[in-house]
């Protein structure tokens, strides 16, 4: 059932959501992301242009998902990423491993990893560097019935 | 607190959680949903299937904003075909749905097919179930239709809407042999474009030459256009006289009857297939290796395994 030999203890695929936050148009990286991590085997649930901080974590909460992927080409991550970890953290989806790509500067990378981002992914990274950090890193949970 | 008791109380984040269980079918889901199940049997299920990119999606947003109005409490399960070569999947039937994401009582999940290859997964209805049980009524199933896995939902749903759309080749022609039937509602979508018209009435013709088994009910053709508004109150409406025409009629329990059979018989075949994908030495795979010996039919296979089985 699970494409992932890796990790025998998560007998699930992993749920990727992908969103585009901001007021910018441009779709593009997020739906580049979006394919490489369905030709990857994720579940990659796509909301989108324009979310804001609450539609991204109301979103995290009904799909469940493993990831959230924030694709950002304004330049406005600095601005853009403080609300959406709040919003995530108010509905208890900071469990979730959040990523982000598009056009983030290296000087600014250490501010928005101290915001709770585990990676982000410039324009030059290969997305196969993304699948496999997010292979690694999805996180494992535990329920009772 | 467990998670079946976090559903029942509201809990959101339980909810997504548990239905992630029932998608990976494991024992955890399966318990949760033996203490769900007596909480279930309120909601109306209501397919929506028909081709792709026929607007179904967005007839789903505006049911959604219909049924708002009324204060109802909706749920969507939008199902889109997993990847058969990575069964990784893309699922964007959210997008048509944005302005209820931060609804508290509208709830959208989004589903790969997985294992099932076609427009539903396996365990479709079992979502369902939770979502019935967390108190949402209706709980709409979006499904892609390619032929036939529209027949697949409508025998589970108790009112499935088809979704024809102008524009497709030669309209109806194109319409598989059993396909119009499964329809209790037949919608045009894209009302706006020109060739709805006569789709609308080609679809009325061939519904009137193949009435199918359809004892009382006459399924309505209406037309829908997201862009103009239109149209949306006429299929809630027949949703509504679908819902209490199955209820006077009688023809709930017959329904109820059948989506419980339907779902018993699949899940006994899921499993039979996994035990026999398993390879070992269990009964099934003895008869198996007699069946391939050519020293026994598969119809007498098939009878000595249901002899094995307790009744
Ligand atoms: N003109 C017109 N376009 C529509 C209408 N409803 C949907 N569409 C467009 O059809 C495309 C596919 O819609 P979607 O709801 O995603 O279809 P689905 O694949 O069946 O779920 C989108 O570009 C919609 O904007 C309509 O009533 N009129
Ligand atoms: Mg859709």
């Amino acid at each position: 059932m699970t494409a992932d030999v890796s990790r025998p203890d998560r007998a699930r695929r992993i749920r990727v959501l992908v969103a585009k936050p901001g007021l910018d148009g441009h779709d593009r990286g997020a739906k580049v992301m979006a394919r490489a991590f369905r030709d990857a085997g994720f579940e990659v649930i796509y909301t989108g242009l324009f979310q804001t901080p609450e539609m991204i974590a109301s979103a995290a909460v009904q799909e469940d998902v493993d990831v959230v992927g924030l694709s950002i080409l304004s330049g406005a991550h600095l601005a853009l990423f403080p609300p959406i970890m709040t919003a995530l953290r108010d509905v208890g989806r900071h469990d979730a491993l959040v990523v982000a790509g598009g056009t983030i500067p290296k000087e600014d990378i250490p501010a928005v990893e101290e915001l709770g981002i585990a990676a982000v992914f410039g324009p030059g990274t290969p997305l196969h560097e993304a699948v496999a950090f997010i292979r690694e890193r999805a996180p494992t949970r535990e329920d009772v019935p | 607190m467990s998670l079946s008791a976090r559903v029942l109380d509201g809990d959101r984040r339980a909810l997504a959680r548990l239905l992630t269980h029932i998608e990976n079918d494991d024992e955890l889901g399966h318990a949760a949903l033996d203490l769900l199940y007596p909480h279930t049997g309120r909601a109306h299920l209501v397919g929506v299937t028909g081709p792709p990119g026929a607007g179904k999606s967005t007839l789903v947003n505006e049911l959604i904003r219909a049924y708002r109005e009324r204060r109802s409490n909706i749920a969507v399960v939008a199902v889109d075909p997993s990847s058969p070569l990575t069964g990784g999947a893309t699922l964007g039937d959210r997008i048509r749905m944005t302005e209820w994401h931060v609804d508290p009582d509208v709830f959208i999940r989004s589903m790969a097919s997985r294992r099932h290859g076609g427009g539903l997964a396996e365990t479709t209805l079992a979502v369902s179930y939770a979502l019935d049980a967390a108190g949402f009524d209706p709980v709409i199933v979006e499904t892609v239709g390619t032929g036939q896995d529209e027949v697949a939902i409508a025998d589970l749903a108790l009112t499935t809407i088809l979704v024809q759309v102008p524009g497709l080749g030669d309209s109806v022609q194109t319409l598989k042999a059993g396909v119009l039937e499964i329809g209790d509602i037949l919608v045009v979508t894209k009302a706006d474009r020109p060739e709805a018209g006569e789709l609308a009435r080609d679809l009325v013709r061939l519904k009137t030459l193949n009435p199918g088994q359809r004892p009382a009910w006459d399924p309505p053709v209406l037309k829908t256009s997201a862009t103009r508004r239109e149209g949306i109150g006429a299929v809630i409406e027949a949703i509504d006289q679908h819902r209490a025409w199955l209820a006077d009629s009688g023809e709930l329990d017959r329904r109820r009857r059948r989506i419980a059979t339907t779902e018993i018989a699949a899940r006994v075949q899921a499993e039979l297939r996994r035990r026999a994908d398993a390879d070992d030495d269990s009964c099934l795979n003895t008869l198996v290796e007699h069946v391939i010996a050519r020293d026994l039919t598969p119809y007498r296979a098939a009878e000595r395994f249901l002899g094995t089985l307790p009744v």
